[in-house]
């Protein structure tokens, strides 16, 4: 534990003294940011129009968790797409290049405490990062109630699903020396999982639902309507597992082929 | 101490060690030779634990590398060749963050310890600096004293002294020194008089396979000696008198100028020189010719058995060209040794392993 504590930190230094991490967090912060205000204005004006139109045709439904929270969530969820990628590239990819993972490979460390200590560096950066979004709540919360209960199952449905990116990005990054390699080759495969549910579409035969079964993006729709189902939270959790372990079979791979 | 059992290591279809067993006793300092791609930067992995061998046993301590490979990385410290440092760290930072991982839970057992090899390594000034900005000279050190931070019983270093200016390759060789003793420590280098200077046994690789291991004085024991000769003579005269001297194993005539010649002598090793001296003077007097010029060259015995076992474990009968061609370059600086070791490698004719041999 105290292994993977230390490897933690060197990581987390190595992504702040660097630019990586700044830059992420800030385009990261800046796209939700305009996001959030865009929502905001929508609403606003929304209620503005809705109160004349209430006169006529009856009330609607008009909620902020509707208007503002799902689709920022959504579109959090696509930006997060693309940034853990550039997160996780470095990870191993870096180490590979210039050689440093033959002396970790030579340090009492386990592969499963290097891998855990990246991963959770990793997303240790994620979750600074979507910390940093609260103020959007903070700001809903001057003018009325926000749904908290929607807000908290968002946000927990966003960090396992960024978990789960940079799962699979830490995996692509223990198979090459070339971080844009690796960059491209994780963010095609979270493409991949994100889009494959397109291609079912609405149908119910059994391969149609396998497929959307295995879609992240399937299981992303219930936190984002403020859902939190344990079959999507079993889905992350294994899809994270599952990237985990094949890293780890990369890296005992890696020292035999030498 | 160390002890390697059999061990073989292929890298898909080639075999970069093949059959390979050795003991290193506690306390020495035992260097690895052999030309590039030898196979000593592989066997020095398998022992770290970087990797398994394909067949065999490395045991490090007691302890085997491969089914208990966090108690040999516990007692062994290690310096690649390339010594790949993570160079957004400042030097301190660095090591406080190996020692660490190596175990050194309490702040200031770490602090003591950093201090304390950073002062062995000579590093103390460089602490703040970070590790990008230093020299080759400076990051070698590091490496070094990353590899003490856990007071490690073995000590694997992989060349040393590569890339290092003259004054730092004798600080580093010092500096090993003083390491020996208590910990048991295998080099790896292809400067010989580096070997030959520091290591008490020599292991000689070629090809993956172990040629020679052996002490040093075991290993230079009946080489041949070389006198350097000008005379102003009469060639094919001289030549013939000089080999009536007793002790010459072969000659050559190296040059002819002006009525001077240069001759290259092989003597036997364990010649009298003071007495063949006289005698070549008396010789010389007697047919009044006048002697520019005799260097009996401060020999580099190591060099030539290497050479011996080298190349005749590549190329057989046909070694005799790669030898005498070496006989020639030999002396002076430990770079130009360790070239002509090589290009006498190169030299070797028909090498069917040519590709494993380039510099």
């Amino acid at each position: 534990m105290r292994t993977v504590y230390t490897m933690v930190k060197r990581e987390l230094r190595a992504y702040f003294h660097s630019s990586i991490a700044y830059a992420i967090i800030f385009m990261f912060l800046f796209i939700s940011g305009y996001f959030f205000f865009a929502g905001m204005n929508a609403y606003g004006l929304a209620s503005f129009e809705m109160s004349k139109m209430a006169q006529r045709v009856g009330p609607r439904e008009l909620t902020i968790a509707g208007f503002v929270v799902a689709p920022l969530l959504g579109n959090m969820s696509v930006v997060l797409l693309m940034m853990a990628p550039l997160l996780t590239m470095r990870l191993f990819s870096e180490e590979k290049k210039n050689g440093s993972i033959e002396l970790l490979f030579t340090w009492p460390v386990t592969d499963f405490q290097m891998v855990m200590g990246k991963y959770l560096a990793s997303l240790a950066v994620v979750a600074i990062m979507l910390g940093l979004t609260l103020p959007y709540v903070g700001f809903i919360w001057l003018h009325t109630t926000p749904p908290w209960s929607h807000i908290l199952s968002g946000y927990m449905g966003l960090f396992m699903l960024a978990a789960s990116f940079l799962s699979l990005g830490l995996f692509f990054s223990t198979l090459t020396e070339n971080q844009i390699v690796s960059a491209v080759l994780s963010f095609g495969a979270l493409l991949i999982f994100w889009v494959m549910g397109w291609t079912a579409g609405g149908n119910t035969d059994w391969l149609s639902e396998l497929i959307k079964y295995f879609s992240i993006l399937e299981h992303f729709q219930n936190p984002s309507r403020g859902v939190l189902d344990t079959r999507d939270v079993v889905y992350y959790f294994s899809f994270i597992v599952f990237f985990l372990f094949l890293s780890l079979r990369a890296l005992e791979a890696e020292k035999i082929g030498g | 101490m160390i002890r390697a059992e059999n061990i073989s290591k292929k890298y898909g279809a080639h075999l970069a060690l093949d059959n390979l067993s050795f003991e290193v006793e506690k306390g020495e300092i035992c260097g690895f030779l052999g030309p590039n791609g030898a196979g000593k930067t592989t066997m020095m992995r398998i022992l770290t634990g970087y990797m398994p061998p394909s067949a065999g046993r490395a045991t490090v301590a007691g302890f085997n590398a491969m089914e208990n490979p966090m108690e040999v990385k516990k007692r062994i410290g290690y310096l690649p060749e390339t010594t790949p440092l993570y160079t957004d760290m400042r030097v301190a930072e660095y090591l406080d963050f190996v020692a660490e991982l190596k175990g050194l839970t309490s702040r200031d057992e770490r602090r003591r310890k950093v201090a304390d090899v950073m002062e062995s390594a000579m590093i103390t000034d460089r602490q703040r600096t970070l590790i990008k900005a230093l020299s080759k000279g400076y990051r070698q050190r590091v490496g070094l004293a990353q590899a003490l931070l856990n007071d490690p019983e073995a000590l694997v270093l992989d060349e040393p002294s590569i890339g290092l200016d003259p004054k730092q390759i004798v600080e580093i060789r010092s500096l090993i020194r003083n390491l020996a003793g208590k910990r048991t420590i295998i080099l790896s280098s292809h400067i010989l008089p580096e070997v030959q200077m520091i290591c008490s046994r020599v292991l000689i690789i070629n090809n993956g396979r172990l040629v020679a291991s052996d002490t040093i004085s075991g290993l230079t024991a009946g080489n041949v000696r070389k006198v350097s000769v000008r005379m102003i003579c009469p060639a094919a005269e001289a030549q013939e008198a000089l080999l009536r001297t007793g002790g010459v194993l072969r000659m050559e005539k190296r040059e002819e100028s002006n009525g001077v010649v240069f001759f290259d002598l092989f003597l036997q090793e364990d010649l009298d020189l003071t007495l063949w001296r006289r005698k070549l003077l008396e010789m010389v007097n007697q047919k009044s010719w006048d002697l520019v010029d005799l260097l009996c060259s401060a020999a580099v015995p190591l060099e030539e058995t290497y050479i011996r076992l080298i190349s005749s474990d590549l190329t057989g009968p046909e070694m005799e060209d790669g030898k005498e061609q070496d006989g020639e370059v030999a002396g002076s600086s430990a770079q130009e040794q360790s070239s002509a070791s090589q290009d006498s490698n190169n030299l070797a004719p028909g090498a069917d392993n040519g590709e494993v041999m380039k510099p």
